[in-house]
């Protein structure tokens, strides 16, 4: 907090020339995140296990698999060549595809090629595409809920501190913030699906039906919702207090402009600012951490797709998945940087 | 600069009637106090948080004593009662999960292991994993965050840089992709130790950028403070500075966001072990428990629950001993 002031100052604040600069920088910042990335998750997943004294091409044939044909599976996927040049061929594959071969055996991955599971014997990109609507249909719908419930009992906690509802709203928030959501997942799935048989709780594509996917949604969203609108009302009513002592909220009262308008024009404004920082990392975390709702509600979505390649050992998938979530959060945080410049001047001079 | 940090503020400043009463006792004890009895004096008078230190420390004690409690109260946690489960469903037979005066949370399906037992040797794992986790995260983020606040220049940008990219990371997932990669025998250990040890190590440097970033920033703050100038003024050294002057006003802040951290970790190995890249089986754990239960919840809910009422039991009483903490050692709620 206190390098912000320091950083903001009373000088004037630049126009969209100042919007477009700070925009660049962002980007370029983005970019090159991208790349550390995926140089950190190669190393994971490939220096790793070789320090480790662990064979991917072994693992990726299976235990009793003959020498030659680990050798051969080590050829065409081009695992015994240096690591950077792994690299720049998995770079290179993204924008231009990529053919794998050993001997006679040819594999083409077709452009935006993200590798290729030897396990499974597909190419990761479709396994991708396929899975990512469940997961953004998912982090979407809940966060529209969290967002909506989650800041409206923040607010009205802050403006009616210490009474019966800013008290009863807090618990039950403290509470929310101390459930794991595989349990309050479970508990949901006992009492609305078995125990009262309200709802299905099957997945159905949203291609197939509308109301299907509605009611093997509405439990996910829910529950992940409660989970967030706990912590989004706690930092809502935190900020909102102190946003309320500051000068110019006095100052606006002082003006005798209408509390609806303080509240509303002046206090709001400023409490976005961190509830917009917050969203912009748990949407983008949600787009992979949505792994454990996922689970417990069996979602077709990327959470699981990268589960079940944990549990086979299938690195390819797990590399996929764990770029598009980054590159999620990457482009989460780039939207959230965008509206902060709009929302609030002082961070284009930052 | 990067976009402005999103830190949890302090939320309710004592209201005007807790400040007088503190105001009062101030003009009693004429003597100066020290930040930790203020702090205390606080705590005491915050019944919620006091009811969270005893169970924090009730849970500790128990996952001491786990060993102990378990032979007086009769069960291994590991033995078999396979006659106690129904053939037909593999559920346990009676009502509520098999609870009875020898098994006082039942037992688990298919092979009838005394749940109470389990969660004993459970609150083991999430407390060790939980602490140990903490303490690596704060010594990291502290030296860290120290480093760059007091050096500033390249030395800034660069921790910085690191911090900003492990909290843009989705932190799960590659919690989850790095336990999965290490060898299951390392350093000596094997089996379930490895992942203990792998756990606290992984969830302890994705952890260090929170502490160290607010390390990093009140460090900033104070390194222009008078009191540095007087020191410098008389010839101390930069680590005399930096361990003498700095760190003892930077631990208020290191207590409040470790406070905070626990309850977070111990869901997240919860969250691992649920996910089946925790703790291996026989060792139990909360987390191992609740996924085996996931294939129960309509036929024996109570397997659910228990593991489930435990993990938000712990994770409540950090939270809301950590809440205390942080309002009773708060620096502007005594201005």
């Amino acid at each position: 907090m206190g390098h912000r002031k320091t950083s903001g100052g009373p000088r004037s604040c630049g126009g969209p020339l100042a919007v477009l600069a700070y925009l660049i920088r962002r980007l370029f910042a983005a970019a090159v995140m991208l790349v550390v990335i995926i140089l950190v998750v190669f190393c994971i997943f490939f220096l790793v296990p070789k320090w480790a004294g662990v064979d991917i091409a072994s693992s990726f044939v299976g235990k009793q698999a003959d020498p030659a044909s680990v050798a051969a599976v080590r050829e065409k996927l081009g695992l015994s060549d240096p690591i950077f040049v792994q690299v720049w061929h998995f770079f290179k594959g993204i924008f231009v595809g990529r053919t794998y071969s050993a001997g006679g055996d040819i594999t083409h991955c077709a452009a935006p090629c993200f590798g290729y599971s030897f396990r499974t014997e597909q190419d990761v990109w479709p396994v991708l595409t396929d899975r990512f609507p469940v997961t953004l249909g998912l982090a979407l719908g809940a966060a529209v809920l969290w967002l909506v419930f989650g800041v409206a009992a923040g607010v009205l906690s802050a403006l009616k501190r210490g009474s019966l509802w800013d008290r009863g709203a807090m618990v039950i928030a403290l509470g929310g913030v101390s459930l794991p959501i595989y349990f309050t997942g479970l508990l949901s799935l006992a009492i609305f699906s078995y125990g009262l048989g309200w709802i299905d709780g099957k997945y159905v594509p949203l291609t197939e039906s509308f109301t299907g996917w509605l009611g093997g949604m509405i439990l996910p969203w829910v529950t992940l919702a409660f989970l967030y609108a706990a912590m989004y009302a706690r930092i809502t009513r935190a900020t909102m207090l102190e946003i309320l002592g500051e000068d110019y909220i006095r100052t606006a009262r002082a003006k005798g402009l209408k509390e609806q308008v303080v509240i509303s024009k002046h206090a709001m404004r400023s409490t976005m600012t961190p509830i917009l920082t917050m969203l912009g990392m748990d949407l983008g975390a949600l787009i992979g951490g949505a792994i454990l709702t996922e689970t417990t509600f069996s979602l077709p979505g990327l959470g699981q797709a990268v589960l079940n390649a944990i549990k086979t050992q299938d690195l390819p998938i797990i590399l996929g998945v764990t770029l598009i979530t980054s590159l999620a959060v990457l482009i989460a945080n780039l939207v959230v940087d965008v509206l902060y410049a709009v929302i609030d001047p002082r961070v284009r001079l930052a | 600069m990067t976009a402005p940090l999103h830190e949890p503020t302090a939320e309710a400043a004592p209201s005007a009637a807790e400040e007088a009463a503190v105001a009062t006792a101030g003009a009693k004890a004429v003597q100066g106090r020290s930040l930790g009895r203020i702090a205390w004096e606080r705590l005491k008078r915050d019944k919620l948080a006091l009811s969270g230190g005893v169970i924090v420390l009730l849970l500790i004690l128990v996952a001491l004593f786990a060993p102990l409690i378990a032979s007086a109260y009769g069960q291994d946690p590991d033995a078999y009662h396979e006659s106690l489960i129904d053939p037909l469903f593999s559920t346990p037979k009676g009502s509520l999960g098999g609870i009875s005066g020898e098994h006082w949370l039942g037992v688990e399906p298919v092979n009838g292991r005394d749940i109470f037992a389990r969660v004993l040797y459970g609150a083991r794992i999430s407390l060790l994993v939980g602490f140990l986790s903490a303490i690596v995260a704060v010594v990291l983020g502290t030296i860290l965050g120290i480093l760059a606040g007091f050096f500033g220049g390249w030395v800034d940008s660069v921790i910085s840089r690191v911090m900003d990219g492990l909290l843009a990371f989705p932190q799960l997932l590659f919690i989850i992709a790095l336990v999965s990669v290490m060898p299951n025998d390392m350093l000596g250990l094997t089996g379930s130790s490895v992942r203990v040890f792998v756990m606290i190590l992984v969830i302890g440097f994705f952890g260090w950028p929170y502490i160290g970033r607010v390390v990093r920033g009140q460090t900033l703050s104070m390194r222009e403070r008078e009191y540095v100038e007087a020191a410098r003024s008389l010839g101390a050294g930069r680590f005399y500075i930096l361990f003498k002057e700095l760190l003892p006003n930077l631990v208020a802040p290191i207590i409040v966001y470790t406070t905070m951290m626990i309850p977070t970790n111990i869901l997240t190995e919860a969250a691992l072990s649920f996910l089946g890249v925790g703790v291996k089986p026989p060792t139990s754990s909360w987390g191992q428990m609740l996924s085996t239960a996931i294939d129960y919840y309509d036929s024996d809910p109570m397997y659910m629950i228990v593991p489930g009422v435990a993990i938000f039991i712990t994770v409540l009483a950090f939270n809301l001993f950590g809440d205390g903490v942080r309002d009773a050692l708060d620096p502007k709620g005594s201005r």
